[in-house]
């Protein structure tokens, strides 16, 4: 993925960095982790039953992008990023 | 659980129906709490941008803030960040007790807290209705509604390259915000035709801004070449790690074309969320044009449990303009059966409420009516397809079930563990029901899921607080 996924015109806090599974990311502080995976371009989150795990309905509902976020579960698209966030597969 | 603060008014739930529910709550002296399970109101429809992000303004986005801030000035108490786990009290007593106030167990900073309310107000609102294809569990899938939150609230696009495909109007409102994002629109499959859609024109007429707003984006696809296909759904998606292509074919007829593509946003239509007046054994019927099961309600948005209201879209799919009016109407009829207010105050505060809730909900019902999607796009989901993603049960596995003799949704979840998974059904309760609903002859032969708690996952960490073994107090062991 070349260009940005993050639309223009739109004022952002300062990036910060987080990490996904080791891998230093950044994104602005206050975007959804969910968010801000997808932006970095990951999108696969883990494995379910019998299928992938990814965001799917980014409101908190589908619980598909469930990872462990600094040692405790939590659902990507709820959680802002924050620096020094840490984040793997659940 | 000591001494308990009792509120007049609970409203669960931050979308437009509960903030104004909440806001005319307080603003007529009730003590009222709002709670909502993200860091602002809004909802979906009019969620709010992260701190420190400065979004263009925009219609819904300045709808939004008005409410916000009659919100901010009612006084009314609002708890952000707090996700509705447990609700007990009301009607939720032994048998032959008196009904008690009812009891709310929220989630927050990762522990319980607990609340009691008289009257609680439902918001939940509605969740995105998917029936599952192959290789929609793919990366790069997602709802249409996820898509447009990740758009609106965090000005992120879905993929470079997208396929919209699905029913109702956020298709067009989606794929015209994926141009102005600088995203290329490869294909907008709807599954209504041109003359559904002309057969919404009478309501939507009382919308004008609606309308204008929707012929605009159609204007705005015609004008970038984008392929719009009337009567066409996604029947598969393809690719290795991620989604790298979409199959789309007509609903009437057999020529597929394949379209690359980065992303694929789909829904089909809006189904009410209902689990906390299931959990309450409120009464429902099932009403497919307004998205599904419903809790029955009266002109003043009453369920039929005493003390309990059901507002927006959680009570039927009519959409975020008629939601406010409903929300009005729950906290007046709330405010007359806890005595704060006259039958004649009632009467002249209602009226209003009541005119613009019809207005509006003209318009949403014709949405949610082209929401409803046809029942054999069920009938044509392969065997092999995961249909719930928590517990890895496809539909064969749920084809397999009823021929075993289960006799509803909630059998179906016995014998599978269908809807039993940390979403609990809230993805594929509809897939599920509408397979179930297939062999059974109809949605309402096939029921309802029971509402069971917790109704959001808590981590048992949580529940136990600082709860030790070492401290219950065992009484010394009698003698022998």
């Amino acid at each position: 993925m070349s260009a940005s996924l993050r639309v223009g015109g739109i004022g952002r806090p300062a990036d910060v960095e987080f990490t996904w599974q080791g891998r230093v990311l950044r994104a602005p502080a206050g975007e959804s982790l969910a968010a801000a995976l997808l932006a970095a371009g990951v999108r696969r989150l883990g494995e379910g039953p019998g299928a992938p795990r990814a965001a799917f309905c980014m409101m908190g509902t589908c619980q598909q992008c469930l990872l462990r976020v600094d040692g405790a579960l939590a659902q990507a698209c709820l959680v802002p990023v924050r620096a020094g966030l840490r984040a793997e597969p659940a | 659980m000591t001494c308990l603060t009792i509120y007049d008014v609970a409203v669960l739930g931050g979308g437009p129906a509960g903030m104004a529910a909440a806001a005319e709550a307080a603003r007529r002296g009730a003590r009222t709490v709002l709670l909502d399970e993200n860091t602002r109101p809004g909802g979906q429809v009019y969620r709010a941008a992260p701190h420190g992000f400065r979004m263009p303004a925009d219609p819904d986005r300045r709808a939004g803030e008005a409410l916000r801030a009659e919100l901010a000035r009612s006084g009314a108490e609002v708890r952000t960040e707090h996700c509705v786990w447990g609700l007990g009290g009301g009607p939720l007593v032994p048998e032959g007790s008196p009904p008690e106030p009812f009891r709310i167990d929220a989630l927050h900073a990762g522990a319980t807290v607990t609340l009691a309310a008289r009257a609680l107000i439902l918001c939940a609102g509605a969740q995105e209705r998917i029936i599952p294809f192959p290789g929609w569990t793919l990366p790069g899938v997602i709802g249409l509604a996820a898509a447009t939150i990740l758009l609106k609230a965090q000005g992120v696009l879905p993929g470079r390259r997208v396929v919209v495909a699905g029913a109702g109007p956020l298709l067009y409102a989606l794929a015209a915000k994926l141009l102005a994002g600088g995203a290329e629109v490869a294909a907008v499959a709807d599954l209504a035709t041109r003359v559904d859609w002309a057969s919404t024109l009478p309501q939507l007429l009382l919308r004008p801004g609606l309308l204008a707003r929707g012929l605009g984006w159609r204007a705005e696809l015609l004008r970038r070449g984008v392929p719009v296909l009337g009567a066409h759904t996604a029947v598969r998606a393809e690719g290795g790690d991620v989604l790298e292509r979409v199959w789309l074919a007509p609903l009437y007829g057999v020529r597929e074309r394949a379209i690359a593509c980065d992303a694929l946003c789909i829904g089909h239509g809006l189904a009410p969320a209902t689990e906390a007046t299931r959990l309450l054994r409120a009464e429902h019927r099932y009403d497919r044009a307004a998205g599904g099961w419903v809790p029955v309600l009266d002109s003043d948005q009453r369920t039929s449990v005493p003390l309990l209201y059901v507002a927006g879209d959680g009570g039927g799919v009519r959409g975020a303009a008629a939601a406010p009016a409903s929300g009005r109407l729950a906290a007046l009829a709330a405010l007359r059966d806890l005595g704060r207010l006259s039958a004649r105050a009632h009467a002249i505060a209602r009226w209003r409420a009541r005119a613009e809730r019809w207005r509006a909900a003209q318009a949403g019902a014709a949405m949610a009516r082209l929401m409803s999607p046809p029942p054999s796009l069920a009938a044509v989901i392969p065997p092999e397809t995961v249909i719930c993603r928590c517990e890895g049960v496809t539909a064969a596995e749920i084809e397999a079930a009823l021929a075993d003799g289960a006799t509803d949704v909630n059998q179906l979840k016995h014998f599978t563990r269908c809807g039993m998974g940390p979403c609990q059904g809230r993805l594929c309760g509809e897939a599920a029901a509408e397979l179930v609903a297939r062999r059974l002859g109809g949605r309402e032969a096939a029921g309802v899921a029971t509402g069971r708690l917790p109704l959001r996952p808590v981590p048992v960490d949580a529940l136990l607080g600082t709860f030790d073994y070492a401290d219950i107090p065992v009484p010394p062991p009698a003698p022998i």
